[in-house]
């Protein structure tokens, strides 16, 4: 059911593999980083959002642009992602309209505007599906960590353990007038020229992230494995010394506890963030299991990977015993015949009126290209990739039906899940609850 | 067609899983966090053409003497996220939860519900309750607690604002034209509410649902209770109480809505209740006793007794007679539990009364205020009930509450709903798609009266404050 310890060994070497980049930081392992992935599975997932990444995708032929919102828009999606062998799909959300702008609301007409909560999404999916990890978006600035925790616990539940969780801080300060309870930073248009100048203003509300992903962990292990007894001799259901209070206390806001729910399948539901600064590099090290990155080239793959390695470096984490999957996200347009990807595109840019800008790098071209890119970066010590597709279902289709098929045809991908959970999946071990007495 | 008409009766139940409402000892009794188990409870309900499943909520776990309470069956899921998985595996059956008006905002709550709406085809329903206690508070940001008085000022104004969100979106507002260009209308979503509770303005992101606005329930039986579900909601939970006595309470919320406008339909009062079904009447009173035997353990009278008493009691005989001492009224040992929040003195003295009376040991008298199974007997003995119940006006139906995880109702579902149908007393099938449908309730929304207790008949959009 869970990983083995020999994949989460392997991948290890891959993930600290970022520390013999220019900055000569130390693995922590000391297994060299070459050794490793030649053989290291490589991790597919699929981020899923409206009609696809590109703003004129749901103009496309093929489009179901009046069903983004419809629960069998979503179920086909997923099915083919599983179809697929995919790792896991994550689900964009926010509490706010979608915007152009990163930091600002627009009154844009012309682009998909709607959603919905991404968790309840999830969980409609989860018995639809059997194998595919499913990862919903939840804001952490202006939920409850304990109703936030628990819903994802529930996922868990609802899934028999292929429950991720996605948290997101608020980075428009509009969104806060929506709860009208605090204020957030206003980010200027002199912040969101880069990644690091976004971040800064955001750092306290980094920390206080950090702070509902550890309470919300704490939940998660606050039942141990083991304390529903139903011992009729002593009339008692539960083993009260293995439920506890978590008793957090941080610097934005507390938890008691326990957790209404019992441990879920995977005990820790898998923490996945998205990073492109030192601040959420340091986020990823401190609370993330997975972490996807945006790097343009090999180069700045390398680069990015040296900066996480010493985001982890400076939090202390072990990673031989909480190992930090690594994925690289892209923006991907295939088509079979050489060319036809980068033209589509061509048409898109121009109905949407403007060249398509992202912060993952594009990709437009065949499935046979992708896949030597996708080798290639592996080896840089990726653990591997999530996809955007940039129309759905089109680039959906081309990656679970041609890009996979071709990573399969060079062993490079599983042929079958090996697993049923997340975790599994992703070769990380059921970790036992933090309160379990040990021995 | 059979003449007169007679009122249809409607049905939902409750996966309870918790409390000592469940009997978890029963080999027969499966999990209580299982999605197997909502799954198989759901579909079986479905099949009996149930309106709607309701999950109630839990934000803290109970504790007693200052720990986490163990008699009873505990431990239970995020009660949206679970219904929004059955929708997926359901295709008729009404999704109710319970959400709590103090420890959220009505942004979320409006969007929650809008998906859930949407994800099951119409079908979602929002119990919509208070809490005031600052035990559940240490599980939340915000902390503390309401004060008691602003309760029902807090959950009107609560909902009144969530209706505004799923009002900010406009029939045809999701444009989606790829022709044109045009995906959305211009201010699609806009929304401004000031008032007392909330004040909050800017894009609602989520489109309502087939229903417009989800089914609104309201629990409690108290006057403030009665008017909030009279102005506002379209079910009312209440307690099951004997048939005389509900039909007074059943006339009382009727007559209330004509203040608002409403008529007696508009809202269908739904006590909970349990049936115990077996063979012969005999059989089935017997299972009862047992049943009751097994939801209060030794332990479990005790534990009970303790927080009437506010004291240790655990050196009491469970089989013995009651304490002669008296109760401590200040301390509190059952915390999370609303029964026993008031009064405990003289629930004490009227407890060691009854005791006297009829000679009950601790257990027994436990046994006897926990209330009875409600509808008890043969399969036709418990349709007759059902039946003579809602014909007498002492209920529109039942929130049926099964003693077994997930098992509970396979009895009732197969051999008590097909003499109900018989009967033509209820449905042989769905005859509409959403829970509205099913409940006899109008489609669209009244987005220009709503308002909240004493604040009849409201009109004018524009009147968007509440100042209670």
């Amino acid at each position: 059911m869970t990983g083995t310890t020999g994949a989460t060994h392997g991948t290890t070497g891959g993930t600290s593999g970022a520390a013999h980049g220019p900055t000569g930081a130390i693995d922590p392992t000391g297994t060299p980083a070459t050794a490793s992935d030649a053989t290291a599975p490589l991790h597919l997932a699929v981020a899923l959002d409206g009609a696809g990444w590109h703003p004129a995708a749901w103009r496309e032929e093929g489009a179901r642009p009046g069903e983004l919102l419809d629960a069998a828009y979503w179920a086909d999606l997923v099915i083919e992602a599983e179809r697929g062998l995919l790792d896991f799909v994550t689900f964009e959300d926010a509490l706010g309209l979608q915007s152009a702008a990163f930091h600002l609301p627009d009154d844009r007409t012309d682009q998909v505007r709607g959603s919905m909560d991404a968790v309840l999404l999830a969980a409609h999916l989860a018995p639809l599906t059997q194998h595919i990890g499913l990862v919903p978006t939840t804001n952490v600035t202006h939920t409850e960590p304990f109703h936030v925790a628990i819903g994802i616990a529930t996922l868990d539940h609802a899934s028999r353990g292929r429950a991720g969780w996605r948290p997101q801080i608020a980075s428009r300060a509009a969104d806060a007038a929506h709860f009208g309870r605090r204020t957030t930073p206003q980010l200027t248009e002199g912040d969101v020229t880069d990644p690091e100048s976004i971040s800064q203003p955001l750092r306290a509300l980094f920390a206080e992230g950090a702070e509902v992903v550890q309470a919300a962990r704490l939940l998660w292990d606050s039942w141990e494995d083991g304390a529903e007894i139903r011992d009729a001799a002593t009339g008692r259901f539960l083993d009260r010394d293995k439920v506890h209070h978590i008793d957090f206390r941080g610097a934005n806001f507390s938890v008691k506890g326990p957790s209404i729910t019992p441990r879920t399948p995977q005990g820790q539901p898998l923490v996945v963030s998205l990073a492109h600064a030192t601040t959420p590099y340091e986020f990823a090290a401190l609370s993330s299991d997975v972490v996807a990155i945006t790097p343009h080239d090999r180069a700045g793959t390398a680069a990015t990977l040296a900066q996480v390695a010493e985001a982890v470096e400076r939090i202390g984490r072990d990673v031989s015993e909480r190992p930090l999957r690594i994925l690289a996200d892209l923006i991907v347009l295939l088509d079979d015949e050489p060319g036809a990807a980068a033209r589509r595109k061509s048409r898109l840019d121009e109905v949407a009126g403007a060249e398509l800008t992202s912060d993952a790098e594009i990709f437009t071209g065949t499935p046979a290209e992708l896949a030597d890119l996708l080798l290639d970066r592996h080896s840089t010590g990726l653990d591997g990739f999530r996809l955007r597709p940039a129309t759905l279902p089109h680039d959906l289709t081309a990656i679970t039906r041609s890009l996979v098929p071709e990573l399969q045809r060079r062993g490079a991908f599983r042929t079958e899940y090996a697993s049923t959970t997340l975790r599994g999946h992703l070769g990380l071990a059921r970790p036992a609850s933090r309160y379990a007495k040990a021995g | 067609m059979p003449t007169p008409v007679k009122k249809q009766v409607h049905l939902a139940a409750q996966l309870p899983g918790i409390h000592n409402v469940t009997v978890w000892s029963d080999p027969r009794s499966e999990s209580q966090i299982s999605i197997d188990s909502f799954i198989r409870l759901a579909q079986t309900v479905e099949r009996g053409k149930f309106d709607f499943f309701f999950l109630a909520e839990g934000l803290r776990l109970r504790e007693h003497k200052g720990q986490v309470y163990d008699l009873d069956i505990a431990g239970r899921p995020e009660n949206l996220t679970v219904l929004s998985a059955l929708a997926a595996v359901t295709t008729h059956l009404g999704l109710a939860a319970t959400v709590n008006a103090t420890f959220n905002e009505p942004y979320e709550v409006a969007r929650r519900f809008a998906t859930l709406d949407r994800l099951s085809g119409g079908r979602a329903a929002w119990n919509v309750v208070t809490s005031y206690d600052a035990f559940t508070g240490e599980n939340f940001r915000r902390g503390g607690f309401l004060p008691e008085a602003d309760r029902y000022t807090r959950a009107a104004e609560f909902l009144l604002t969530a209706r505004e969100l799923w009002d900010s979106w406009s029939a045809g507002d999701l444009r989606a034209d790829a022709r044109s260009g045009e995906f959305v209308a211009a201010d699609a979503g806009r929304f401004a509410h000031r008032g007392r509770h909330f004040d909050i303005s800017g894009r609602f992101t989520t489109p309502p649902g087939p229903q417009g606005h989800p089914v609104i329930i309201q629990s409690g039986e108290s006057d403030a209770g009665r008017e909030f579900a009279a102005s506002d909601a379209e079910v009312i939970f209440s307690k099951h109480n004997r048939v005389d006595v509900a039909r007074e309470f059943y006339r009382d919320v009727k007559r209330r809505l004509a203040t608002y406008g409403r008529s007696p339909d508009d809202l269908l009062i739904l006590p909970t209740a349990n049936a115990v079904v077996a063979d012969t009447d005999e059989e089935a009173a017997a299972y009862a006793e047992e049943i009751s035997r097994e939801l209060v353990s030794p332990q479990t009278a005790i534990a009970h007794l303790e927080a009437v008493w506010g004291r240790d009691l655990s050196a009491y005989d469970p089989d013995g007679p009651l304490p002669d001492i008296e109760p401590e009224d200040d301390a509190h040992f059952l915390k999370g539990h609303s029964v026993f929040r008031k009064g405990r003195a003289e629930t004490a003295r009227q407890w060691r009364k009854l005791a006297e009376e009829r000679n009950l040991s601790i257990r027994e008298l436990v046994i006897e205020v926990g209330g009875r199974q409600t509808f008890v007997g043969s399969p036709q003995t418990v349709a007759d009930a059902i039946d003579d119940y809602v014909q007498s006006d002492g209920a529109d139906g039942f929130v049926l509450v099964p003693h077994l995880t997930p098992g509970g109702l396979d009895d009732f579902v197969d051999r008590v709903v097909p003499i109900l149908q018989e009967r033509g007393v209820h449905r042989d099938d769905y005859t509409g798609t959403t829970l509205r449908d099913h409940l006899g309730l109008a489609t669209a929304p009244r987005p220009t009266t709503w308002g909240g207790p004493g604040r009849p008949l409201r009109t004018g959009s524009d009147d968007k404050e509440t100042s209670a």
